[in-house]
């Protein structure tokens, strides 16, 4: 009887702690709530860089050149496919998907882009040209 | 002198007659004239495409996200600047063609998003073949490859519009879905500009 008051008194205790910490905006290094959308920084125009920016390290997803707010990825089609497909890089003189996205995790290679690469951006950034809040001290090759 | 008055009698009231049925002709035809360019000139606005609930809560709310709805200068394109051609002929055969859009919103065919999106890629088809056989005739009444700086584009964008010039591509080749939401059967892998498979007529 003990136990269980006590086990709902924490339960209701965690649930407090919780909803204080949710309602508490988290603060980028801007001083704005990170899903604040007036930000300049987040409105800022991609930049386009023709020729593409160095790979920083080996294996490093290579980041994007452009501006991507005209392509959509989504349930009915991967906009990104539209110039960097097998089928269609060559005519519009874009980097072709890399090889290994066409390999499901038991490495069955598949005839279509495997599914888990499905989303370019989880993995390839446009860049904006914000000014850097810290410095950058990282070294590439 | 009253011989000459009595041969020239009728005259006058001939003419008088003439220039009132003339005059009332004119009248008349100015009045019938511009009722009828009024009353097309009102069924060429946003407002009025946007009635109608099928537009409104498909295709409207999609393009509100776009920039031709929403830009950096405020320049808008609305609904009949890329739908309905300028020329009066053209444009005139695009209305008449329009009755046919009204038959089927009062059939109720697409009158749920659901029943809408079913026929999204017929629709979408329809559209992007009259672009292409019109060279995108409404693009270009805006956007002019002469007038185009290529120095001010991105290089991408500079490049592309250089090589669909001489490869004599229209707009609508690779800007498709750039108002609109893309169909689902729509495969970006298959619409290579100038290799697209979406100008045939489905089965």
């Amino acid at each position: 009887m003990n136990r269980s008051v006590a086990a709902m008194l924490l339960g209701l205790a965690a649930t407090g702690l919780a909803s204080a910490i949710a309602a508490e905006d988290v603060t980028s290094l801007r001083g704005r709530a990170v899903t604040d959308e007036s930000d300049p920084a987040v409105n800022k125009p991609t930049v386009a860089v023709p020729g593409g920016f160095a790979l920083g390290w080996e294996k490093q997803p290579p980041m994007i050149p452009h501006p991507i707010d005209k392509y959509s990825i989504d349930l009915r089609q991967n906009g990104c496919l539209k110039c960097h497909s097998p089928a269609t890089f060559e005519i519009a003189k874009a980097p072709k998907v890399g090889d290994s996205h066409f390999f499901d995790r038991d490495g069955v290679k598949l005839d279509h882009l495997a599914p888990r690469r499905y989303f370019c951006t989880q993995c390839h950034a446009p860049q904006t040209g914000a000014i850097p809040l810290v410095e950058n001290v990282f070294e590439g090759r | 002198m009253s011989d000459q008055s009595k041969t020239s009698a009728p005259k006058p009231r001939a003419r008088r007659v003439t220039w009132l049925i003339l005059s009332a002709g004119i009248l008349i035809g100015i009045l019938f004239w511009g009722g009828f360019n009024t009353a097309m000139e009102a069924t060429n606005t946003e407002q009025f495409c946007i009635s109608c609930h099928e537009m409104k809560v498909n295709v409207y709310q999609e393009y509100t996200d776009t920039i031709h709805y929403t830009n950096r200068t405020g320049v808008r394109a609305t609904c009949p600047d890329c739908h309905v051609p300028k020329d009066w002929v053209h444009k005139i055969v695009r209305k008449i063609q329009a009755s046919n859009e009204l038959y089927h919103h009062f059939k109720g065919d697409v009158d749920t998003p659901e029943k809408f999106e079913a026929q999204r890629i017929r629709l979408a088809q329809n559209v992007w073949r009259t672009m292409k056989a019109t060279d995108s005739r409404e693009c270009r009444n805006c956007h002019d490859f002469e007038s185009m700086n290529y120095n001010k584009q991105e290089s991408r964008s500079s490049q592309s519009h250089q090589d669909a010039e001489d490869a004599g591509l229209t707009c609508i080749d690779c800007h498709k879905g750039i108002a609109h939401q893309l169909p689902m059967e729509y495969d970006p892998e298959q619409d290579a500009p100038g290799q697209s498979i979406f100008y045939s007529v489905r089965d």
